[in-house]
């Protein structure tokens, strides 16, 4: 069965583009627009990677990842931040969050594969 | 080379769509921070704006747009983060970067280098940030005196090289000769060519070409690295001050200038892509449409199966049947008809910093409102109608309202309002433009009007004929009209565009209290409302929208007047009245008037009267374009495709307006006149 990713970002074009390069690897995609909105997407739907945007309105990405590690069945999913910081105290936050992996924009598909073939089994 | 290896090719023309709207968040919440009025969230979501484009330019491999909004939301971080506070220079400064990136989307949209100083603003924008670095608040200052911080131009020879296997990730590195070639000028630049391996080693898909590009610029040296920032990885480079360097004389003197090979480089511009557009559509407005086709294929379904086994006994069943394909049919026209509508807000948006700019420059001080921004119009008549109305609202800061000091002497408030308003009328989309100023003169469009030779000097008009005129061809003429106090700047144009879009504009004006601008336009130019005619034997649509009402005359009321051609006495008012059958050469048609209809139209304010035989009913049609598919018809909008299957054309009401005054129908006419002679004077 082919799996599942979560895209979060407040852009629908970096969605789209985000979508498109895991679509090419085989993946099915569930989007959403901000933290919260990735939050209700996930009530009830099991994905195998999350990959989130840090700055987006309503709720950003860390709250995101904090609010999601605390439910049970999203505490083994491997979350990955896609975003433009690159600062190491960013970084660090991220990993406190719960974050598995940091992708700094502009990215490409085949480095976003790289990576998440590295964290999805 | 990038473009064509490019993952994300596809996905430009959806970037730019979505940074307009960045853009336009960004000019709106500046404008707002300059007012004071913009909140902390405020700011967030402006800053967020420019973060996006950022973040998808430098994914699409948009350099130029990614180093500026780079140094752009850096300030823009600041003051996110109260560690920088705002000052109307410091506004006024982030507002002109929005303008340079609005500017940078547009060249990359359209595939050419933007002719905007992108080196300055970024330093600029940097002067900023460097202002509150060393402790001083005095962003304002820095940001002034920007263009000083470089002490003086100096030239650098920067050498850049690629890493071969570059082109892989997508990277472009004429980008970044080019954005060097922004920098400054006396730009020159060499490519060594010493890298590059014998023609059977030659790998097409590598960089092996070097370039040292000498440029003389007062960027700083960290502008000029911005170049690289997105290319890091993928090259080396160095620079170094040549400015004291003796060897430097004549270095340039044969060198291509970069230009020339930038342009070289890229080869062909690409097309702009103003033609290839693409609508963005919420999902939900898309699910609607999944659940409405769903519906429609239900009712079609009962339909089919009542079909197979129809008795008459059955016939009520499918009437019900056809009632509920009919409504889905119907909905699903509409929903389809939405997805085209965009909110009368993308253009209303540009507003707030137009009158700002205008205002500011003449000395009126100016309270510009919005309402029903939300309502929806096509989007094909959102991109017609920003010209018209950015001319309307220009002409009522300019010439409707006062001056402050006038305003008080009027008993006025000394802040006059333009109010811009959009709201749907019975199947039309209304856009407004009002203000509160000194209203039109109608005594001095009058003398224009005669001076010009449109009226008479006897003749009797009505204030609102006279305020019609101002839309008249010619009726400003140059060098007169700036001391002119109504409008009349261009009107005709405003006229001619609404027009277009098969709209109609009308003037409504009281003296001291002010004008407004009506503009009506129909919800989509794909369909209309038609009233079906019948003349000879043919039918024809007339668009609803300028439909008044349909009569049978009294014979007693049509006259002939020398040199007005025919007219008809409705309630005491006299309309000139064209017939349609003499325009389109019916010869079997009714030519007498009290045994024929004549459907009273209205365009522009002006009434007048079609005579046809018969009025056959109402309907709505699809427009389809004549001259694409035959040649253009006086007369003649398009052709629509009836019920029945037969084809009847669609009529240009304006055009046959015209109709009544030419001389040409006044000569068709005189051929096919019966009015008793006694009519004529009666």
């Amino acid at each position: 069965m082919a799996k599942t990713a979560l895209v979060v970002d407040d852009s629908t074009t970096m969605r789209e583009m985000v979508s498109y390069s895991l679509k090419e690897a085989g993946f099915e995609t569930l989007t959403a627009g901000d933290g919260q909105q990735a939050l209700d997407v996930l009530q009830g739907k099991s994905v195998d990677l999350i990959i989130s945007d840090l700055n987006m309105p309503v709720m950003d990405g860390l709250t995101f990842i904090k609010n999601a590690r605390q439910r049970e069945e999203l505490k083994g999913v491997p979350i990955l931040m896609l975003t433009t910081e690159s600062q190491a105290s960013m970084k660090e936050q991220g990993k406190a969050a719960g974050a598995t992996g940091w992708l700094v924009k502009p990215f490409n598909p085949e480095m976003l594969l790289k990576v998440i073939a590295k964290v999805v089994p | 080379m990038s473009h064509e290896t490019d993952p994300f090719a596809e996905f430009s023309e959806a970037f730019f769509e979505e940074a307009a709207e960045h853009v336009a968040t960004v000019e709106d919440g500046l404008l707002r921070l300059d007012a004071g009025t913009l909140g902390v969230e405020g700011m967030h979501g402006v800053f967020r704006a420019v973060h996006s484009i950022k973040g998808l330019a430098a994914t699409l491999g948009f350099g130029e747009v990614a180093a500026f909004t780079h140094e752009f939301e850096s300030v823009l971080d600041r003051l996110r983060s109260g560690t920088m506070v705002s000052t109307p220079a410091l506004a006024q400064l982030l507002l002109r970067s929005n303008d340079t990136l609005k500017t940078l989307l547009d060249a990359s949209r359209a595939g050419r280098a933007s002719s905007v100083p992108v080196a300055e603003e970024t330093a600029a924008l940097k002067a900023v940030l460097h202002g509150t670095n060393t402790g001083a608040p005095t962003a304002t200052t820095a940001a002034v005196d920007a263009t000083d911080v470089a002490t003086g131009p100096r030239q650098y020879s920067i050498r850049f090289l690629p890493r071969p296997g570059l082109f892989a990730t997508g990277q472009d590195p004429m980008l970044v000769v080019r954005e060097l070639a922004e920098l400054g000028d006396e730009v020159s630049v060499v490519c060594e060519t010493t890298r590059l391996p014998a023609i059977d080693a030659l790998d097409p898909e590598q960089c092996y070409l070097i370039w040292v590009v000498k440029v003389t610029t007062t960027a700083a040296r960290d502008v000029i690295e911005q170049a690289f920032m997105f290319i890091e990885d993928d090259c080396e480079y160095s620079l170094r001050d040549v400015t004291d360097d003796p060897s430097r004389a004549g270095v340039a003197a044969f060198a291509p200038t970069l230009k020339q090979v930038a342009a070289a480089a890229v080869g062909d511009p690409k097309p702009v892509a103003a033609e290839a557009t693409s609508i963005r559509v919420p999902t939900d407005k898309v699910d609607a449409l999944v659940d409405l086709v769903g519906e429609l294929v239900i009712s079609q379904a009962m339909v089919n199966q009542i079909a197979t086994t129809f008795d008459l006994g059955r016939l009520k069943e499918l009437q019900d049947a056809l009632a509920s394909l009919d409504r889905s049919t119907r909905d699903l026209q509409e929903r389809v008809m939405s997805v085209r509508m965009l909110p009368v807000a993308t253009v209303f948006n540009r507003f707030p910093r137009l009158v700002r700019d205008v205002s500011g420059k003449i000395g009126k001080k100016v309270r510009l409102e919005l309402q029903g921004a939300e309502t929806e119009l096509d989007k094909g008549m959102i991109e017609r109608i920003g010209d018209p109305l950015t001319h309307l609202v220009r002409n009522a800061i300019d010439h409707g309202l006062e001056t402050p000091a006038d305003r008080l002497a009027a008993g006025k408030s000394d802040t006059g309002t333009v109010m811009l308003r959009a709201f749907h009328e019975g199947g039309t989309v209304v856009i407004e433009v009002s203000d509160d100023g000194r209203g039109l003169n109608t005594g001095r469009i009058r003398e224009k009007a005669i001076t010009n030779g449109l009226i008479r000097a006897d003749e009797v008009l009505s204030d609102d004929e006279l305020h019609a005129l101002i839309f008249a061809p010619g009726f400003s003429t140059a060098a007169q009209v700036s001391d002119l106090s109504g409008r009349g700047v261009g009107m005709d144009v405003v006229k001619r565009n609404v027009e277009g879009m098969s709209g109609s504009v009308a003037v409504a004006s009281t003296p001291g209290q002010g004008s407004r601008v009506r503009i009506r336009l129909p919800l989509t130019l794909a369909i209309l409302d038609g009233l079906i005619v019948g003349v000879g034997g043919a039918s024809y649509v007339l668009p609803l929208l300028s439909v008044v009402e349909s009569l049978r005359p009294n014979p007693r009321d049509v006259r002939t007047i020398l040199g007005d051609g025919e007219v008809l006495v409705v309630r005491g008012e006299s309309l000139p009245f064209v017939r349609l059958h003499s325009v389109f050469g019916h010869p079997t048609a009714t030519t007498e008037p009290s045994q024929a209809i004549v459907v009273i139209a209205e365009t522009d304010g002006r009434r007048f009267g079609l005579m046809v035989d018969d009025v056959l009913g109402q309907q709505q049609v699809v427009i389809k374009n004549l001259e694409a598919n035959y040649r253009k018809l006086d007369g003649v909008m398009g052709a629509t495709i009836l019920g029945d299957g037969r084809v009847s054309l669609i009529c240009d009401i304006q055009e046959l307006f015209r109709f009544t005054t030419t001389r040409r129908h006044a000569a068709d006419i005189g051929a096919t006149t019966v009015g008793a002679p006694e009519d004529i004077f009666a």
